[in-house]
């Protein structure tokens, strides 16, 4: 009988065409999403003096620097509208299908890929993005690449490799009403540590795993780097199938059948090994919010902020009064007395239809105390959102909503959180100056932003569910 | 591309732990070309104010550490955002080494193809090492990659470094090439996993 095999292990030997005695293997591309920071692997491929190798199984998106006010106008800013102008050009060259600024598909590339029906389960995925993980919600092997390796892809539609070591995620259990997917991640993060994943492709299972939604697991996938991890994944199942049937480029009918068939066996076998295991129980994870500069600075809400002098390693004393200085926060204090300045509700993390519907579900009826932005993560998530009425609920609530894009998530479209100001933001990363110089960022899920957005600081989304169908 | 082989040089000790990509090269100078120095932002907003003002208590700002082309950082080097123009500013600040506990795993790859070495060292090394450059900037630290040792004065380190990188970095090796001698084996491979895999691909929308 053959060793038992993990989902990793399937997903690597399928794709690998080759291997090099020092252990990196040559493994075939099935898709390669770019935006517009593939600019400088254009040119590497021009400097080569080469062409693109399989135009049909690239797909461009613009996303990280589009507008998200105006749409339909020019781009104001000229740098910016040279950004998006040169990924259109570059993919008109290279007979790339574009999602491009006024295409109704465009949206951010880890939600357009899915939603698309381009992204399935078994696929070998590749983007110049980190967050490339966010695939891995279909059981496919996906991670982010650099400049380089984007246009070694361009180039040949493969990559060298070296493999990664496996590590099981298992979260069993049910979490509590108004726990989600966001806050399953950051628990994750916060035992393992921002980079406790390092060197691992990831496999999240469990219950409390196979109960989430597509939506959930690729907020859980997403996350992954932000631990560190190569990629992360979850096994494909009837709730992974049921998303991706119908969609335009999946396939269809018989094909669909035969594609299912194959997808059934892309599960970890009984008895496969993993080089780590960790896990977590769901019940006992509550609403999470981080207070610091990296994602493994997460907390419970019911928690206080850290305080240095009781920290006995000075190195990571050092560590906290920096973060506390940048933040702005007092030690002790308690996480829901911290007053915010605005939200933003948005990126490839949490901008998904459901996601919208979890905050709608907090601000219906109710007033935000910031000012905030929505970015919905697709141009058809916001026209899905407009249909269900989810615009009115923000709008009536003080909320601008917007057009879709990275937006507040990186800064670089303009949409920034000034120099100071504390934004609840259901984002990704809390880095320094990521929202903007500066800028003090407290990640968390949808309903959390929601709930500190009618508060005025961070908040427990709890009590203000009951009564209310989250 | 580039190869590494030796180096002798003046290294910098960078204490933090967790310089993502973001703090490397903050997202606002990715429209750049490459052709732009980028070297002249790197760290931009760690090593000015807001102003645009040198910090003086940022070390790489002080004239010991201004010519250095190693870094001995903290733990989690490179982690975050895949950029890989997190690594040109590196390169055009003239820095080839950096010395660390660990690294993100993209920024790791992203490094080795511009020639920049990712040298890996136990926690206790990379601390003493900090100490002692931090100390005395004066004595160079050299970085033999065939032998993955780094030594100052007489005291001798042994790195890790993952093998694909070492055979890369030391040969000089750009993938495409390598890649391009495999030409065969990649089609034999399209052509067979098109029959075993025909939903690959994607339907026509
Ligand atoms: S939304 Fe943020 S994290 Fe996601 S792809 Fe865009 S910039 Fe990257």
């Amino acid at each position: 009988m053959n060793e038992p095999q993990t989902l990793v292990d399937k997903l690597w030997s399928s794709h690998t065409i080759t291997q090099r005695e020092d252990d990196a293997a040559l493994l075939w591309v099935d898709r390669h999403y770019i935006h517009e920071g593939s600019f400088h692997a254009f040119s590497q491929m021009k400097a080569y003096g080469r062409a693109i190798a399989e135009p049909g199984l690239t797909f461009g998106v613009a996303d990280h620097y589009v507008p998200t006010r105006g749409r339909g106008h020019a781009i104001a800013n000229p740098e910016i509208a040279a950004m998006v102008h040169n990924l259109e050009t570059n993919a008109t060259q290279s007979h790339i299908t574009l999602f491009g600024l006024d295409d109704p598909r465009q949206g951010i590339v880890h939600v357009v890929g899915p939603e698309q029906g381009l992204t399935l389960p078994g696929l070998l995925i590749v983007c110049g993005d980190s967050h490339t993980s966010t695939h891995g919600a279909f059981g496919a092997y996906a991670f982010g690449i650099g400049a380089s390796e984007v246009a070694h892809v361009l180039m040949t539609q493969t990559l060298w490799q070296k493999k990664p070591k496996r590590m099981r995620v298992t979260v069993d259990g049910q979490a509590a009403v108004g726990v989600g997917a966001k806050d399953i991640a950051l628990a994750i993060i916060a035992q393992v540590g921002a980079d406790g994943a390092q060197g691992h492709a990831i496999e999240f299972a469990g219950s409390a795993i196979t109960a989430l939604t597509m939506e959930g697991r690729m907020t859980l996938c997403n996350m992954s780097i932000e631990a560190g991890g190569r990629c992360g994944m979850v096994a494909p199942d009837a709730t992974t199938y049921s998303y991706v049937k119908g969609r335009p480029y999946a396939p269809s009918g018989a094909a669909f059948d035969q594609a299912v068939e194959a997808w059934s066996a892309l599960v970890s076998d009984d008895g496969a090994s993993f080089d780590r295991e960790v896990s977590l129980h769901a019940a006992t994870i509550a609403p999470i919010i981080t207070w610091g500069t990296t994602p493994d600075d997460a907390l419970p809400i019911d928690a206080r902020v850290p305080d240095p002098a009781r920290e006995t390693d000075p190195v990571r004393a050092e560590y906290l009064r920096n973060a506390l200085d940048y933040m702005g926060l007092t030690a002790g204090k308690k996480l829901t007395e911290i007053a915010i300045d605005r939200i933003f509700i948005g990126s490839c993390t949490n901008s998904r239809i459901e996601d919208l519907r979890a905050a709608a579900a907090v601000l219906a009826g109710r007033v935000s105390k910031v000012p905030g932005l929505i970015s919905p993560g697709s141009s058809i998530v916001k026209r899905q959102a407009e249909e269900e009425g989810l615009d009115r609920i923000f709008r009536d609530a003080g909320l601008e909503w917007a057009d879709s894009g990275c937006s507040m998530c990186v800064g670089i479209n303009g949409d920034i959180v000034a120099s100071g100001e504390r934004c609840a933001s259901t984002t990704n990363r809390n880095f320094r100056g990521r929202q903007g110089p500066g800028a003090r960022t407290h990640l968390m899920s949808p309903a959390m932003v929601a709930a500190a957005a009618v508060s005025g600081h961070l908040a427990d989304v709890r009590p203000l569910l009951a009564g209310r169908t989250p | 591309m580039e190869k590494f082989v030796r180096l002798t040089a003046t290294a910098c000790p960078l204490a933090l732990s967790n310089l993502n990509t973001d703090q490397i090269l903050p997202a606002r100078y990715l429209k750049w070309p490459r052709s732009a120095n980028l070297g002249r932002v790197l760290f931009q907003d760690l090593r000015c104010d807001a102003d645009g003002k040198e910090r003086s208590d940022f070390p790489l700002n002080q004239p010991a550490y201004r010519e250095a082309k190693i870094l001995v950082a903290g733990r989690n080097f490179g982690g975050g955002s895949s950029r890989e123009a997190a690594v040109y500013a590196l390169y055009d600040a003239g820095i080839s080494c950096v010395i660390a506990p660990s690294f993100g795993d993209i920024f790791a790859q992203n490094a080795v193809k511009n020639g920049l070495l990712i040298a890996v060292l136990p926690e206790a090394d990379v601390a003493e090492l900090a100490a002692a450059i931090s100390a005395d900037a004066e004595l160079p630290l050299s970085i033999d990659l065939e032998q993955q040792a780094i030594s100052r004065g007489n005291r001798t380190y042994t790195f890790a470094v993952d093998p694909v990188s070492r055979n890369q970095l030391l040969n000089g090796w750009d993938d495409i090439d390598l890649t391009e001698s495999n030409r065969d084996r990649i089609g034999a491979f399209q052509a067979e996993d098109q029959k075993r895999r025909p939903w690959a691909v994607p339907a026509k929308a």
